[in-house]
């Protein structure tokens, strides 16, 4: 007998609505390294499974957008915790799809957490620096408060497999969003971890959805779904965005371009300022008297 | 084919002349291979309907629905809101068809009757003290009337299921033939039973008998009110009574699932269903329906989705 230990190979599924199901089509792709060596299979959604994610989507969307702001950032912070347990797994696995040194690779996922545990800290400030107090010729109080946008799908980048998805997925869901994530296409396991990672932190089932397969495939039924109501297209090269463009013109989403971006750097506000709306309440303070306002 | 009551003097009115006879007879039915009924609803219900065959099927559920609010809260402005909705289902897109009834408690049905005037959307109340049906014969018989003098063109009735579990069959089926007689000839009856408190398929089947021998014109599973609502299961296995019943009489009885039917998915198995157990004679709204509200909206947005292309989204299809 041999002390040879059979391999143990991990099953990479889709993330829907707080399960692990397999594709609705049944069908898988090879997932190889950046040197072609083949690492894993990876489920190929079909359009029916970006229909059930987004319905998964919206139904998280009411109680996650509901939520304080100041919940949100601890489950969030919560997400950060848990990364740095699977360090050595994500480290594993980044150097694998990215082609990176050990140590580099390590660099990335450190990174990462890092961005994370950043947009963990924003979900309740972001209100005090796009929102406030208008002022007003007449008696009233004028709020602006930013209010999420509601299901975002989300085009993860090609390339950066998993800080970039970070940085594209964190801001979106720390301002109150749900979100369908197309994870990238030729290196799809760190999102398929980072799903199993979303699942044992206290994010509730239905706020991120993970999907892998092939991107145009995926994105095209999201992108004219009349319930999603954003897309960013981060992941989209110039062709197919504008196809998706083109579609998401149906039902006015709110699209976020494709942009160079170096994900390594501070990220700013920008991408969860492009999934807030900007709700402004007129409040009246009462009628003016001869010495002013009333109040 | 009309439905009419049973004659005199057919065979089968003779089980009905007393307790003890009804009692031999309906216990005297075969009694129900749960495995097997649960295996071929299932397998019945992997049936891929696509393109064409889907819209369709999507149509034809359209056109069977009942579309119900049977809340306490329900007030006229809902059941106006509910009858505009009932005639046309899809304000955007006027091809939709009209579902066949709006469903609503005794005292809404004049509210009910002038929001679907002019259409051919029918009126159905439930009554006979519903959904428990725990009342005196006489109060569910004023229900009743009250309903139809309103203009109920449909009365949904529940039997009274202590009585039946108790084993008291001709209490249940002096009760629907007075309610029948009640009904009068302008109402239609609709019995329901309440599967999900006759606690096994044998009583399931032995209720569709003794609703069909008393007169229904319809046999429903629910009221939509308890856990188990209809199912699969409990549906083919009344379109197998209906099957049988008018294999022996002649009489078409009509078959209305009720509760927990959310999705077009779920709906188009049932007309599967339908299809493989009675076949196209039931593929009408005059005989087959389904008790639901919020399974027009899932039907409506597949119905956009097979127009369009594109998966359509709770926004585009009115709340109620």
């Amino acid at each position: 007998m041999s002390d040879e230990r059979l391999s143990v190979f991990k099953t990479y599924k889709l993330y829907v609505g707080g399960k692990f199901p397999r594709s609705e089509s049944g069908r898988v792709y090879e997932v190889t390294d950046s040197k072609g060596k083949w690492l894993a299979n990876a489920p190929l959604s079909s359009r029916k499974d970006a229909r059930d994610a987004v319905v998964a989507a919206r139904k998280a969307f009411g109680a996650w957008s509901g939520a304080t702001a100041y919940n949100r950032g601890q489950v969030l912070y919560r997400v950060a915790e848990m990364l740095e347990g699977r360090r050595d797994q994500f480290t594993r696995e980044v150097a694998d799809a990215e082609g990176l040194s050990k140590s580099k690779a390590a660099a990335v996922v450190d990174a990462t957490i890092d961005r994370w545990v950043w947009y963990a800290g924003w979900t309740d400030k972001i209100a005090q620096v796009v929102g406030g107090g208008n002022p007003v010729a007449g008696p009233f109080f004028n709020l602006s408060s930013p209010e999420p946008t509601g299901v975002v799908a989300v085009l993860a980048p090609q390339e950066s497999s998993f800080l970039g998805l970070v940085s594209v997925l964190a801001p979106v869901i720390a301002t109150g969003n749900t979100a369908v994530v197309v994870a990238s296409e030729r290196s799809p396991l760190p999102a398929l971890s980072l799903a199993e990672v979303l699942a044992t932190s206290d994010v509730p089932g239905g706020v991120v959805n993970v999907l892998s397969g092939r991107t145009a495939e995926i994105a095209t039924p999201l992108a004219s779904h009349q319930d999603v109501n954003a897309i960013d297209l981060a992941g989209a090269d110039e062709e197919l965005a504008k196809e998706l463009e083109i579609a998401a013109a149906d039902n006015l989403k709110r699209v976020l371009r494709p942009q160079p971006v170096d994900y390594a750097e501070t990220p700013g506000i920008d991408r969860m300022t492009a999934f807030l709306e900007t709700k402004t309440v007129w409040h009246p303070t009462g009628s003016l008297g001869a010495s002013g306002s009333s109040y | 084919m009309p439905s009419t009551a049973l004659t005199a003097a057919h065979p089968l009115k003779d089980v009905t002349t007393s307790d003890s006879a009804l009692r031999r007879f309906l216990h005297g039915l075969p009694g129900v291979d749960a495995v097997g009924l649960e295996g071929r609803a299932a397998s019945l219900g992997t049936r891929s309907i696509k393109t064409t065959a889907k819209a369709y099927a999507i149509d034809l559920a359209i056109s069977m629905v009942d579309l119900t609010t049977l809340e306490g809260a329900d007030t006229p402005g809902k059941v106006r809101a509910l009858g505009a909705k009932a005639v046309h289902p899809d304000p955007t897109d006027r091809t939709t068809p009209a579902t066949a009834a709006v469903c609503v408690y005794p005292d809404m049905v004049t509210a009910a009757k002038e929001a679907v005037a002019g259409s051919t959307v029918k009126v159905a109340s439930v009554a006979t003290a519903f959904p428990a049906g725990r009342a005196a014969l006489d109060v569910k018989l004023a229900d009743v009337r009250d309903a139809v003098a309103a203009g109920a063109d449909e009365i949904d009735m529940v039997i009274d299921r202590g009585a039946f579990l108790a084993g008291r069959y001709l209490k249940v089926y002096d009760e629907i033939t007075a309610v029948k007689e009640a009904c009068g000839t302008s109402a239609r009856l609709k019995v329901i039973f309440e599967t999900g408190e006759l606690s096994t398929y044998d009583n399931i089947r032995r209720a569709s008998w003794l609703g069909m021998l008393a007169g229904a014109d319809f046999i429903k599973t629910s009221t939509g009110k308890v856990a188990v609502n209809a199912t699969p299961a409990n549906t083919l296995l009344m379109l197998e009574a209906v099957r049988d019943f008018r294999a022996q009489t002649g009489i078409q009885v009509g078959v209305k699932p009720a509760g927990g039917i959310r999705t077009s998915k779920d709906a188009i198995k049932f007309l599967v269903l339908v299809n493989e157990t009675v076949g196209e004679d039931w593929l009408d709204n005059h005989w087959f329906r389904f008790g639901a509200s919020s399974l027009l909206n899932d039907l409506l947005m597949q119905r956009q989705k097979l127009a369009t292309g594109r998966y359509s989204g709770p926004d585009y299809v009115t709340v109620d």
